[in-house]
């Protein structure tokens, strides 16, 4: 069977990424933080801590806690979003906190949190991945012991392609589109975020995680560039 | 603490501050970018020395308040972000950032920077809306002097968007050429108060040891357009007076940059 393949919207090849760029340190009072721009969407991420947890109630003597807060910045967007958590960015708050995790050892500081906190200043379709992944480059900024960074992008199906980093104009794809956001251990390729909406095949699911995986290689290259860039 | 307030004050003492500045020198870069986030209508962002704030303006189309039928609605909100700070926590909006806001509002309101009137498209019934919102990134100190700059800036910057009429809607993306009509520019200077020294641009470690402190917002002409005294002690008139002063200078050198 010969798959046809359509131009995307902007002109990209299936397997390509929008223009990308990655800076440490743009935060000076957090222990730690980073800014990444992939395309139109820009995240910030600072992160604070092993600091004190309040509320107490909530400290565990065995392990520290991750806590994630994400936020889009009301002028991020065409219509204004209203100042304050929403359901939506209290449930991605969640998976960012899941997809970070996995790199952590929160065994080393019982009794306490790390804070992260991500803000969009720009949204333009894959912002929870571009938060996860500025915020993995703020964890390591802050100096904490991972076992690997995170990286993350959003593949799906757009019309009949497959393809990777879609932009806002794929997303609102009249003829359908399916977002998968998706992120990574690079070094041993293990998924630590994964959802969907939409339609697709198994076949096409797993051709869009492979697409994925050689993405997020990708990006991960660029995470440890910028973070050599403040360091050496 | 106290450590820090005693190791600013004494050095104070010596008319040192402890980053080395002359008492009425504000710190290194001051730096204004615009169009940082082009979704918005009009965006800004400001450094003084460390401290970065971003702001930017949407615009959607609303009703008047029923008492300035004629003239479009300001609003100015502030986020004292978490992540700018350790020591701001998530929540609903604290005192400080509705301070925050409210201050430069005022600056923005009562120096009738923007032409309201201008803003009216039908009297009494369809007006436009400009929001203003400020959020810090980093806030090494004074806020409120990088928030109304910031805040300037994207008024600056900003365009009208598309309206379709019949439809009543405003079409997002489609930016036309038309500016705000923006008359006068507040700018604000903050001083604080400590011990018996006045300085300009508190940092984190003035604005912890501060005794008092006075926003001064002026205009071009140098007249006064908004005031804002904060912190616990008491100000002379003779302080206010050298203050307003040192406002009026330092505004001149800060409308420069805009």
């Amino acid at each position: 069977m010969k798959e046809k393949i359509e131009k995307r919207l902007d002109g990209r090849k299936q397997n390509e990424l929008r223009e990308m760029d990655a800076k440490v340190g743009v935060v000076k009072r957090a222990d730690g933080s980073a800014m990444f721009r992939i395309g139109k969407t820009q995240a910030i991420a600072a992160v604070y801590g092993p600091r004190a947890l309040h509320p107490t109630f909530m400290r565990d003597p065995e392990k520290g806690i991750l806590r994630c807060n994400y936020n889009m910045i009301s002028f991020s967007t065409g219509e204004r979003v209203r100042p304050g958590p929403s359901r939506r960015s209290k449930e991605i708050s969640l998976v960012t906190e899941n997809a970070l995790s996995p790199v952590l050892d929160l065994k080393e500081f019982p009794n306490t949190v790390i804070d992260v906190f991500i803000e969009l200043i720009q949204a333009d379709a894959g912002t929870r991945c571009a938060g996860i992944t500025a915020a993995a480059m703020a964890l390591a900024d802050a100096g904490l012991i991972m076992k690997d960074l995170v990286s993350a992008v959003s593949v799906g199906k757009v019309g009949k392609n497959i393809v990777v980093d879609l932009d806002k104009e794929e997303e609102d794809f009249e003829d359908g589109a399916t977002d998968i956001p998706i992120a990574m251990t690079p070094r041993d390729g293990k998924i630590t975020l994964l959802q969907m909406d939409g339609e697709i095949s198994k076949e096409e699911l797993l051709k869009a995680i492979e697409l994925g995986k050689e993405a997020c290689l990708k990006i991960y290259e660029l995470q440890k560039k910028a973070l050599k860039e403040k360091y050496i | 603490m106290i450590a820090t307030k005693d190791y600013v004050t004494t050095l104070l003492g010596k008319d040192i501050r402890s980053d080395n500045r002359k008492l009425d020198e504000y710190r290194k870069p001051i730096t204004i970018e615009t169009n940082i986030s082009p979704k918005s209508e009009g965006s800004a962002k400001v450094t003084i020395g460390e401290t970065i704030v971003i702001a930017g303006i949407k615009m959607d189309v609303g009703e008047p308040f029923p008492d300035t039928l004629d003239k479009g609605n300001l609003m100015v909100n502030a986020e004292l972000l978490p992540l700018s700070n350790p020591d701001f926590e998530s929540g609903p909006p604290d005192v400080y950032s509705i301070e925050l806001a409210r201050v430069i509002d005022r600056g923005v309101r009562e120096s009738e920077c923007i032409d309201m009137k201008k803003l009216c498209i039908k009297k009494g019934e369809k007006v436009w809306n400009v929001f203003i919102d400020l959020y810090p990134i980093n806030d090494s100190g004074n806020l409120f002097d990088a928030a109304g700059l910031a805040a300037l800036a994207a008024l600056k910057d900003a365009k009208f968007p598309e309206y379709d009429e019949k439809e009543g809607k405003v079409i997002y993306g489609t930016k036309t050429k038309k500016n705000l009509p923006l008359t006068k520019l507040p700018i604000s200077c903050t001083l604080v108060k400590i011990g018996d020294k006045i300085i300009v641009d508190p940092n984190t470690e003035e604005e912890k040891s501060m005794d008092a402190r006075l926003t001064v917002a002026t205009i071009d002409n140098n007249e006064l357009c908004a005031l804002q005294k904060g912190g616990n002690s008491s100000l002379t008139i003779e302080e206010i007076k050298k203050m307003v002063e040192i406002a009026i200078e330092k505004g001149k050198e800060l409308r420069k940059l805009l």
